[in-house]
């Protein structure tokens, strides 16, 4: 039972999309309750599969030890293998990933349109999200990672905005773009060590005796480039961010919390997963750039939150500055302070559970208020189709109208701007210390964000909530009990790791530990 | 006289005469006659090996034979692919069986 | 005993949290009750914070409470959470729990009839909550946590009635504006850990004394002056005291509760906890920031006419003592002020809330929707009125302007004596400080006489409003009649002593003079202070009697006209300084919130229209021309010259050569023995 867990865990939603198809040929494919249905149920059995994995779960175990991990020849003549494991690294991302991608399905009950494509395909996505995190084979982790793409590419361009194509497109190349550089750094890794193999594990040790150059640039130097250039499109990094406001506006619902909440976080889980462990000393010189970009990100990410008129686009553009703290926290790794490394990579990995968390709830609410009015508009463009509301406010005074879904706005935009007792704060408290502990100029500035982030969500809840009441809003409903089931357990999982963080960072720093002191050793 | 040399020369020409003849007779008959002479100028040329050539046994004779033999089935066969052909075309004149112009 | 004080601490924290709770999720259900749920939690909260009190009388050498448990650790880097209640924290939780519980009373019948009364409530107990978290923090990154949560009620209760645009905009401005001190706060928490190790204050204490700076005494400095930026923040201090006059926009219970004796005492509170391990440089930063503070917004409140306006700043400018006087060491002092101050600003709150009620409701029965309830122009006479809310102003401001016999007294004049003690051992510039103590204390004495001559005495403003005016219900008058009764000097001084102008009593006893760890000597501080006590005491006497007579002159007597006077101070702009509050709004709004805003419109321009419609879809603009151009290449050239070549001459040949294919099986023939004789002739060459 223990070693197929994490097998189950990733071929669970692929059995639902096949079941789908027979149920396709057997009823046809218009009634989509059943779709709906046997989505949610897989799901739900991945959730409880993740649920007993997580009750299992030894943090002091390394992947070797561990009783889940499977290791299978697949491809012997090059040494490929089905090699699956969890550690205290991947857990937190494997119970984001389960926990989303039922809610997800949850909140998009109300999708008519091709139902059997959208569900299968969602279904697709959260088998190829699933592993990636639990690949410990680098040719695995690099064909999950391809497998994730696709599904994503059509549900933007089929179920998504006015500009779903333009947003797809721009997606799928700029990531694809970036898997290239990271493929190349696969076949790299794999031609310059000594037996030549893919098993993460493996590398680790095999790595360090690699001394080639190329174009006289160390082969090392050029494998950390190639792999950061394609985790960083993920993350992403500014400059690489532009594809995620656009795709994140014209993603459907469900898809953006996907996108927000799992997919960014495998450009950070790539590093910690890959290009820490493999290369440290490349690391350690890259650390400082490291932490400026993370600076920028911040700061860039939050300017830009702060311009939107468009709701869903604030809401991304505050990924793009919560993803800032996730590096410098990581960048922190290289600190000669071991309370200060310590609280930064745990840190960042708390930060990057509970941003899947906030963010996730940010746009699940944000589409109940896109389905109950049809726009997003904090401030109507001055472009706007309807002249006579160009330059208006969008909203305003909701809050007297629907006042449950305002206290979970509330709620959410408290967890955004790092209010303490709501999980953000640790972490990103966290973030800044081990940050502070190493990069001293360059975390007060990002101290700024702290300001700015409050800025652009208290600015959105006033212009939204408060003030006298658009007259055009007067018959809202307010937030409905389905609705009230996907998000609650998002609020839930911040308010405990908000009070108590404990049980995440028991869970999560035996595995920090041991990246830190592969680090540290090369320092 | 009594050498292959002289042999060789007279099937050669014979069988020159016999090219000549095939290709430039228009008659079919007439060009089978021409293939007639290049088969015997063949069979000179084998008596002579087998005569000059220091060969105990009797091969050459019995490639004559099989020629000769061959010669008058190939006639028998010729004969009747002419009559077909003056059966179709009204004409035993090769320039007339054009079919199989580009 | 020490689990019994313990589960105490921890009821006393967690009752008004569970009243949030409750208020929040059956609000509704509850409905007008609501108050019984607030009051029984919030009242058992103060019997707890009083059974805590009564510990200061006791002299056990220690601590009343100290425990600690871990919170959360990753190995090295560990969080515990724990309370620490000495006699400075027992006086702040009774201070905290009694206004807390005087103002829900007060609320019951001010906010009667709120659509969201249950709401109102609520809020009131998760600031209680926070405010005493705050207050039980043993470290500062407990500290810093309840620090942004009092932040959070203090932002849902000035943006309670959010309808109003302008308490949407208070509201905000009041979050954003804490924030920006709470970022340096953050940061000097940062120092201090990374440097000793330890978010625990009494270990921080420890450490500076034990020399964690020593030789780097100019980062302890930074780093208090970092942490001070969190009280600039909270207590509403230059140049971040803009959003207090703003929260006014809340209801007036709220201002008493939290803008007035509590929330913005926190940053008072905050210092005297950290006092030990603020280096004199620190101090001094402090010290000048408390003085700006205290005359700046004084002079303010001159010009303001609106009733909780002139109050608001008059809590800045009392903040501004206060901060001064931990500044200059006078650590006791500062938080005497505290204390003495939450009552008589309490009471001075609530006392204005009773007269907007009254306004409010006189005016709503007249159905007059245009004149300002709180514009102390539209009051006058209301004395004969409403006598309990004119008596006990009364009694707060004779406290406020520091008269003898009145709490305010005792503890403005010690704080004035370590200005001046300051002065004595520095001399130089410091003389500032005396000067805005002093300065202070005239305008204060002043302009809360100019407030009540305004509002109680004098012609009604509108005889039509005046006779609507009502005494406030029992509910409202019982805390007011409390709160001055607090505010006279004896019940700080008891038993020890009931000399009106001798602040030695049970006060000084429970919150003697500390040690500073990090390097200013308490007992040269300690010394001056004595020394200074009567010359001070004797100055601020004749100031407070100079601010009165001259309000007595301007606004009771009206010997001298107030608008002359004004016209003449404007010559010099002087009055629209004052009015215009120093145009400190409306400067950060032009140096500091337009540019902002039109720097973040512009990185949105620069990152979206040109970055990336631009740079990256420029690179997709690229790769389309160039596929153009490639498919162009591969098609016109490739494709149809060279492959397509092959076949065309191909092609030709065959043309050509086809008519060598006439079907005359004797050119073939020929073209054989032609080709047979080539072949010979070849091999002949060879």
């Amino acid at each position: 039972m223990e070693s197929s867990i994490l097998t189950l865990l990733i071929f669970v939603p692929v059995a639902g999309a096949v079941l789908m198809l027979f149920f396709a040929m057997l009823y046809g494919k218009e009634n989509a309750h059943y779709y709906k249905w046997i989505a949610a149920i897989t799901t739900g059995i991945q959730l409880v599969l993740a649920g007993i994995l997580y009750l299992n779960f030894d943090p002091a175990l390394s992947i070797t030890e561990s009783p889940f991990t499977v290791q299978l020849n697949w491809i012997t003549h090059f040494n490929i293998q089905y090699f699956l494991g969890v550690d205290g690294l991947s857990i937190p991302m494997v119970l984001l990933t389960a926990l989303l991608s039922f809610i997800c399905i949850i909140s998009s009950w109300k999708i008519e349109k091709q139902a059997l494509g959208y569900f299968s395909l969602f279904l697709l996505l959260d088998a190829g999200m699933m592993g990636v995190f639990l690949s410990m084979d680098f040719f695995l982790f690099y064909i999950f990672w391809e497998v994730m793409l696709l599904p994503m590419y059509f549900l933007i361009g089929i179920w998504g905005g006015p500009q779903r194509m333009y947003a797809a497109i721009k997606f799928f190349l700029y990531t694809l773009f970036g898997s290239v550089f990271m493929l190349l750094a696969l076949l790299a890794l794999y031609y310059y060590s000594d037996p030549h193999t893919f098993s993460l594990i493996t590398l680790i040790q095999t790595v360090g005796s690699i001394d080639a150059t190329l174009w006289g640039l160390s082969v090392k130097y050029l494998i950390w480039m190639a792999l950061f250039i394609g985790f960083a499109i993920k993350v992403p990094i500014v400059p690489f961010h532009t594809w995620l406001p656009l795709a994140h506006v014209e993603a459907p619902t469900a898809v953006s919390v996907i996108l927000a909440g799992v997919l960014l976080k495998m450009g950070t889980y790539g590093f910690l997963r890959i290009s820490y462990p493999l290369l440290p000393g490349e690391m350690v010189n890259f650390a400082y750039i490291l932490a400026v970009l993370g600076v920028i990100n911040i700061i860039w990410g939050a300017t830009n939150a702060i311009a939107q008129i468009d709701l869903k686009k604030m809401v991304a553009y505050s990924s793009v500055s919560h993803m800032g703290y996730v590096l410098l926290g990581i960048a922190a790794a290289i600190s000669d302070s071991p309370a200060g490394a310590q609280a930064g990579m745990n840190g960042a990995l708390m930060q990057m559970f509970n941003h899947g968390t906030i963010t996730a709830m940010l746009f699940l609410l944000v589409g109940m208020l896109y389905d109950r009015t049809h726009h997003r508009w904090i401030v109507f463009p001055n472009d706007y189709e309807k002249p006579e509301l160009a330059g208006q406010q969008g909203f305003g005074g909701l809050g007297a109208k629907v006042p449950v879904y305002t206290g979970f706005v509330a709620f959410a935009f408290f967890a955004g701007l790092g209010l303490p007792a709501l999980s953000g704060f640790i972490s990103e408290a966290m973030c800044f210390i081990g940050g502070f502990s190493v990069f001293r100029t360059l975390t007060i500035i990002a101290t700024l964000g702290i300001l700015l982030n409050a800025i652009y969500f208290l600015r959105a809840y006033q212009r939204i909530f408060l003030g006298p009441l658009n007259e055009t809003y007067k018959d809202l409903p307010d937030i409905t009990h389905r609705e009230l089931f996907t998000i609650i357990p998002l609020a839930a999982l911040i308010l405990f790791f908000g009070v108590y963080p404990a049980p995440l960072l028991d869970m999560i720093s035996p595995a920090m530990d041991g990246i830190i002191k592969i680090v540290q050793s090369v320092i | 006289m009594d050498s292959l040399q002289s042999y060789l020369i007279i099937a050669a020409i014979l069988f020159s005469m016999g090219i000549y003849g095939v290709i430039t007779r228009k008659n079919a008959v007439a060009i089978l006659m021409g293939i007639e002479l290049i088969l015997n100028s063949a069979n000179i040329n084998f008596i002579a090996f087998n005569r000059f050539g220091g060969m105990e046994n009797l091969d050459g004779h019995v490639f004559s034979i099989f020629v000769i033999v061959l010669a008058a089935a190939e006639a028998a066969v010729a004969l009747a692919i002419v009559i077909n052909l003056f059966k179709n075309i009204g004409s035993v004149d090769v320039d007339d069986a054009d079919l199989l112009q580009g | 005993m020490e689990n019994y004080s313990t589960i105490l601490a921890l009821l006393n924290l967690f009752l008004p949290l569970l009243s949030f709770v409750i208020l929040i999720f059956f609000g509704k259900k509850i409905g007008n009750s609501a108050h019984w749920v607030a009051l029984t939690l919030i009242g058992s909260s103060l019997g707890i914070a009083v059974s805590f009190f009564a510990n200061v009388f006791v002299d056990t050498g220690g601590p009343i409470l100290e425990t600690s448990v871990p919170w959360f650790s990753t190995g090295s880097f560990s969080v515990n959470l724990g309370f620490l209640i000495n006699n400075e924290a027992a006086i702040m939780l009774l201070v905290v729990a009694l206004i807390s519980f005087l103002v829900h009373f007060y609320s019951v019948a001010y906010m009667k009839g709120d659509p969201r009364y249950s709401r109102y409530f609520a809020y009131l107990g998760i600031f209680t909550f926070s405010m005493n978290g705050i207050v039980l923090a043993d470290n500062l990154l407990m500290m810093y946590i309840f620090w942004e949560l009092v932040g959070l009620s203090s932002y849902l209760l000035i943006g309670f009635w959010f309808e109003k645009e302008s308490a949407a905009d208070a509201c905000k401005k009041a979050f954003l504006t804490n924030r920006v001190g709470d970022i340096g706060m953050f940061i000097g928490i940062m120092i201090l850990f990374l440097s000793i190790g330890t978010f625990q204050i009494n270990g921080l204490i420890d450490g500076v004394h034990n020399g964690a700076f020593a030789g780097n005494m100019g980062l302890l400095t930074i780093a208090g002056i970092l942490v001070f930026m969190g009280a600039v923040g909270k207590s509403a201090q230059f140049p971040l005291h803009i959003w207090l006059p703003d929260a006014m926009e809340g209801p007036t219970p709220v201002s008493a509760l939290i803008h007035a004796a509590t929330m913005v005492a926190a940053g008072v509170y905050m210092l005297v906890r950290i006092f030990p391990i603020l280096t004199p440089g620190a101090l001094e930063f402090i010290a000048v920031v408390g003085g700006i503070t205290a005359i700046m917004a004084a002079i303010i409140a001159i010009t303001q006419n609106d009733i909780k306006r002139v109050l608001a700043y008059s809590t800045v400018s009392q903040l501004g003592y206060m901060i001064m006087a931990l500044g200059v060491g006078a650590y006791q002092a500062g938080f005497f002020h505290l204390t003495t101050h939450a009552m008589f600003k309490a009471c001075l709150f609530l006392c204005s809330g009773s007269v907007i009620h009254a306004m409010h409701h006189a005016l709503h029965e007249l159905k007059d929707h245009d004149t300002d309830p709180q514009d102390m122009r539209n009051m006058g006479g209301l004395r004969d009125k409403m006598p309990i809310t004119f008596w006990t102003m009364l009694i707060a401001t004779l406290a406020i302007s520091g008269v003898p016999f009145f709490s305010g007294f005792l503890s403005k004049d010690a704080i004035l004596a370590g200005t001046l003690s300051y002065y004595h051992l520095h001399h130089g510039w410091t003389l500032f400080l005396p000067i805005a103590g002093f300065g202070a204390a005239v305008i204060t004495a002043f302009y809360m006489f100019r407030l009540i001559f305004l509002t109680f005495f004098g012609k009604p403003a509108n005889d039509k409003v005046y006779a609507h005016i009502h005494e406030s219900p029992i509910q409202m008058t019982f805390p007011l009649i409390l709160l001055a009764g607090l505010s006279f000097a004896l019940f700080f001084t008891l038993p020890l002593s009931v000399n009106p102008i001798d602040n030695h009593g049970w006060f000084t006893e429970a919150v003697p003079m500390i040690e500073n760890a990090a390097g200013l000597d308490m007992h040269v501080v300690e010394e001056g202070i004595h020394h200074a006590h009567y010359t001070a005491m004797g100055i601020s006497l004749m100031v407070a009697a100079i601010g009165i007579f001259l309000a007595v002159l301007f606004y009771l007597l009206r010997k001298v006209d107030a608008a002359k006077v004004a016209g003449m101070a404007n010559k010099l702009k002087l009055y629209n300084l004052s009015f215009n509050k120093f145009y400190i709004d409306e400067i950060y709004n032009i140096i500091i919130y337009k540019p902002f805003l039109a720097l973040s419109w512009l990185c949105s321009k620069l990152d979206w229209d040109i970055y990336d419609q631009k740079f990256i879809d420029g690179w997709g603009w690229l790769t389309i021309k160039l596929s153009d151009k490639s498919g162009e290449v591969d098609y016109n050239w490739l494709d149809q010259k060279v492959v397509d070549g092959f076949g065309k001459i191909t092609q030709y040949f065959g043309k050509t050569l086809q008519s060598t294919q006439n079907g005359v099986v004797q050119n073939y023939l020929l073209g054989g023995m032609l080709g047979v004789l080539l072949l010979i002739i070849l091999i002949q060459q060879f």
